[in-house]
């Protein structure tokens, strides 16, 4: 079936589509953070030309996929893209985390006059304690709590590490060419996912309306809406690429061997999977 | 490997192929793609020398004449953003997609479609950048690292900037992914990694920098854009965060992206000294290891930008040495450079001239690198002319010269015509003898004090920087007669051989001048009688 050299389409027209969705998009987000009339409009238009852009390109993919365009050593460029792209997002959040170690570990105690600090509190911020969680010597955002890592978060963890091996189930399911069981432990995989987002939301409306924890509370409000907020857009959209593939599965679209589409989507579910873990470890516990 | 790499266009029946802009928007050849990143790489190289020159000449006396101090600043940070993301960044994907594939022995790309993806971000993405130009409130002007407070005290600009670099980020990550894919995958049987030019090597391990330094440029930039629009803390010591965490975040990719900028140029000069001296590269796998030393020593010495900063002693201690030991596998790779060079038989046609310039020069920004980083030193040096001069004789006479010195080498492959060789030579000397002029004064200014990014000064800087200006203004309008000469011969000139110079070896010589649309469809079989270099492990 599949053919035994390197395909290389010849125009790509889903590329360009892309790019001037993108540049919609970012002219009316950036629009829309000046104040600009025109700003969510044109950021909406962007996004579904982005939108419309990712169906069709993979729908072009899928078809030559499913045509047998595709031989082995473009499975093994898929991989490649995939695995370095994953690699890509590790380095996007540990941007993040570092910042989290550098307030917790240096910053703030160094405001609370540790170290080479000790002018810095004494003249500017007298009295500043340096603990943690903070919202900084000005108690920007106003008092809040947090929320306790050994309650919903760990609840949350279970569930996503559960989604984990649900997952893993699906890949054994079809190794073994079994639709059925397949397609149960992906549909189970993205009911957990689901259950994950609407706890994850729920927290978020129970942070700002009762705990008066917002993005706005100083540093510890930024780093964990920061983090939390960019692993959850992850997880929603490991969902929607857990969603297509279980179509695609119940489609029958994927053979005991060849199945480079599941896989990619099952090692990005992992990759949301470890984001969180070390989430739960440094944002909600430690 | 083997046969799987032949290729299959879907176009091999028809033999239409687009054309007009059609073509050009579609592609999915690297070579169209390739084409279109150096010529969009040129027109910012024109852009942004523009922005130098309107700097150059603000600066040629002091006092303020011809731009406002706000216009100017916006120039500073517009010309290094457009030059470093716009112009060598650009250059070097561009060269990589032309020359990669056929270097290796690859039908193409890995991932056509995603590297015409990658191309088609750029002009988008600078479109959204040079807008702010023309903007009520102006373009960013808190040169080109954006450090905060500063950079948050902005126009309109900010937001628009922020997302500019999103975008090129975006380009990048893909096509390093591209590159990676490409090397690691579609090399012709017998193309074994010890056998691959060091022009390739470079780029596999530039494109892994990319990969791992891009994404982190972007978190930055987000909590600059959180902290500015969304009321987050980050960068704000009154909520608990702190300015200088930037700077960390920032320098943690702005460091790597220097070697981002320089090891590709590395790469080039390993494949042109050779050549020219009708040698083998002397220390081939040295070579390799340095690079990639040099890559991984890259991330732990970003905090030499910061030592003015505030930071605890050890720290600077830590960074200071670390800096230095990065001069280690330099110095092994000018050596090596020198050593290939040694009782060849060198003609020094214009890629060897551009190339030896860059060994000379390139070194002595190096040299100049190796004094900032001397903590004491640097609480002099920094944030004067001398920063600036080292950087731009790196980046200049360094990332620059290797860009043309690899143009000229590989022009009559892409074109099928000889260049013409009077008009090289000329265009290397003028530009050589300029751009010293140019920078070589801002050392002095830089040691007796003149602050960057300034648009007056005191009057005992007034000679130096006379005579700086003078050299930028002959250095920049010479790069039109480079212009003139890539013109000239891509409309016509004596027909060039396969091999095109005498001493070349390697994948790309053995396919005719101008190169056709499809090589490598059937994949050579590659040996060490073949390849670049003996694979003595192979
Ligand atoms: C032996 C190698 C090198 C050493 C030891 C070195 C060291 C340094 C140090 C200590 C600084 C900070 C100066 C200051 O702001 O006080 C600096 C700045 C800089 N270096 Fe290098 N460097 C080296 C090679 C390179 C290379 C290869 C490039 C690029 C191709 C480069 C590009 C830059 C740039 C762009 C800056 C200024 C960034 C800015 O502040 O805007 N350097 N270098
Ligand atoms: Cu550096």
């Amino acid at each position: 079936m599949a053919h035994s050299s390197y395909y290389v389409p010849h125009t790509a027209k889903w590329p360009i589509v892309g790019s001037v969705g993108l540049f919609i998009f970012m002219v009316g987000a950036a629009n829309w953070l000046n104040q600009g009339p025109t700003g969510p409009w044109l950021f909406a238009l962007g996004a579904a030309i982005i939108l419309v852009m990712i169906f069709g390109w993979f729908a072009d993919v899928i078809r030559e996929s499913q045509g047998g365009l595709y031989n082995q050593a473009v499975d093994i460029s898929f991989r490649h893209g995939m695995i370095w792209f994953i690699f890509s997002e590790v380095m996007f959040f540990a941007a993040f985390f570092g910042a989290l170690f550098y307030a917790r570990v240096l910053s703030v105690p160094w405001l609370g006059g540790e170290g080479t600090g000790a002018m810095t509190n004494a003249l500017l911020y007298p009295g500043f304690e340096a603990v943690w969680p903070t919202h900084g010597p000005a108690a920007l955002g106003g008092d809040f709590q947090t929320i306790p890592g050994f309650g919903l978060p760990l609840l949350n963890t279970l569930i996503l590490l559960t989604s984990g091996v649900t997952i893993t189930l699906a890949h054994w399911a079809l190794k073994r060419a079994q639709r059925g069981a397949l397609v149960f432990w992906m549909v189970a995989t993205i009911v957990l996912a689901l259950i994950f987002l609407s706890i994850q939301s729920y927290e978020y409306v129970h942070a700002y309306r009762d705990l008066g924890l917002t993005l706005g509370s100083g540093i510890y409000g930024s780093t964990f809406f920061m983090l939390t907020g960019f692993h959850g857009l992850h997880v929603i959209i490991g969902t929607l690429m857990l969603i297509v593939i279980t179509i695609r599965c119940a489609f029958g679209h994927f053979s005991k061997k060849n199945h480079f589409g599941f896989e990619a989507a099952a090692w990005y579910w992992h990759f949301v999977d470890v984001v969180w873990l070390g989430l739960f470890i440094f944002v909600y516990v430690i | 490997m083997s046969q799987d790499t032949t290729a299959h266009h879907d176009d091999h029946h028809d033999a239409h192929h687009p054309t007009g802009l059609a073509r050009w928007l579609f592609s999915t050849n690297h070579k169209e793609i390739g084409t279109m990143y150096l010529v969009f790489s040129l027109a910012m190289f024109l852009v942004g020398g523009a922005m130098a020159l309107i700097i150059r000449a603000e600066l040629f006396a002091p006092g303020l004449q011809l731009v406002n101090p706000e216009f100017f600043n916006q120039m500073t940070t517009m010309h290094a953003l457009v030059m470093i993301f716009g112009a060598v960044m650009p250059a070097f994907v561009g060269l990589a997609n032309w020359m990669v594939p056929l270097m290796i022995g690859a039908p193409d790309m890995a991932l056509p479609r995603m590297n015409n993806w990658s191309f088609w971000i750029l002009p988008f993405a600078f479109t959204l950048l040079l807008a702010t130009l023309f903007m009520p409130s102006g373009g960013p002007s808190s040169g080109w690292t954006l450090y905060p407070p500063l950079s948050l005290q902005g126009g309109n600009s900010l937001a628009f900037v922020i997302l500019a670099i999103h975008l090129m980020g975006i380009s990048s990550i893909m096509g390093a992914i591209n590159i990676i894919a490409t090397i690691l995958n579609m090399r012709a049987p017998g193309m074994t990694l010890l056998r691959m030019p060091l022009f390739v090597w470079t780029w596999l391990i530039t494109a892994f920098l990319l990969i791992a330094v891009m994404p982190v440029l972007a978190g930055a930039v987000t909590m600059l854009l959180t902290d500015r629009f969304f009321g987050t803390s980050f960068f704000n010591a009154a909520g608990g965060g702190d300015p200088v965490l930037y700077q960390h975040i920032f320098w943690f990719f702005g460091h790597p992206e220097v070697y981002i900028l320089i090891l590709p140029a590395f790469g080039i000069v390993s494949e042109i000294i050779p050549t020219f001296s009708r040698k083998q590269l002397f220390g081939y796998t040295s070579m390799v290891y340095a690079t990639a030393s040099i890559a991984f020593l890259s991330f732990i010495v970003w905090a030499h930008h910061m030592f003015t900063v505030g930071m605890p002693l050890g720290a600077m201690l830590f960074f200071m040495y670390a800096t230095m030991v990065i001069a280690v596998p330099t110095g092994v790779k000018i050596f090596n450079w020198v050593a290939t060079m040694w009782r060849g038989s060198m003609t020094f046609e214009t890629p060897m001239l551009f190339a030896l310039g860059f060994v000379v020069l390139f070194t002595i920004g190096g040299l100049s690198g190796l004094m900032l980083a001397i903590v004491p030193a640097n609480f002099q040096y920094h944030d004067t002319y001398f920063v600036v001069a080292h950087f731009h004789y790196v980046l200049v006479t360094g990332a620059v010269f290797a860009i043309m010195a690899a143009v000229y080498y590989w022009l009559p492959k892409w074109t099928g015509h000889m260049y013409n060789e009077k008009l090289g030579k000329i265009h290397f000397w003028w530009s050589t003898i300029w751009v010293n002029v140019l920078f070589f004064p801002q050392h002095y200014l830089g040691l007796a004090g003149m602050p960057r990014r300034i648009p007056d000064y005191a009057v005992q800087f007034a000679e130096f920087n006379m005579i700086s200006t003078i050299g930028g203004f002959m250095y920049g309008f010479g790069q039109l007669l480079f212009v003139y000469i890539i013109w000239q011969c891509v409309r016509g000139g004596e027909k060039a051989t396969a091999q095109v110079w005498e001493g070349a070896r390697g994948l790309e010589w053995t396919v005719p001048s101008p190169a056709p649309l499809h090589t490598f469809d059937t994949p050579p079989l590659v040996d060490d009688s073949v390849a670049v270099h003996k694979d003595t492990l192979a």
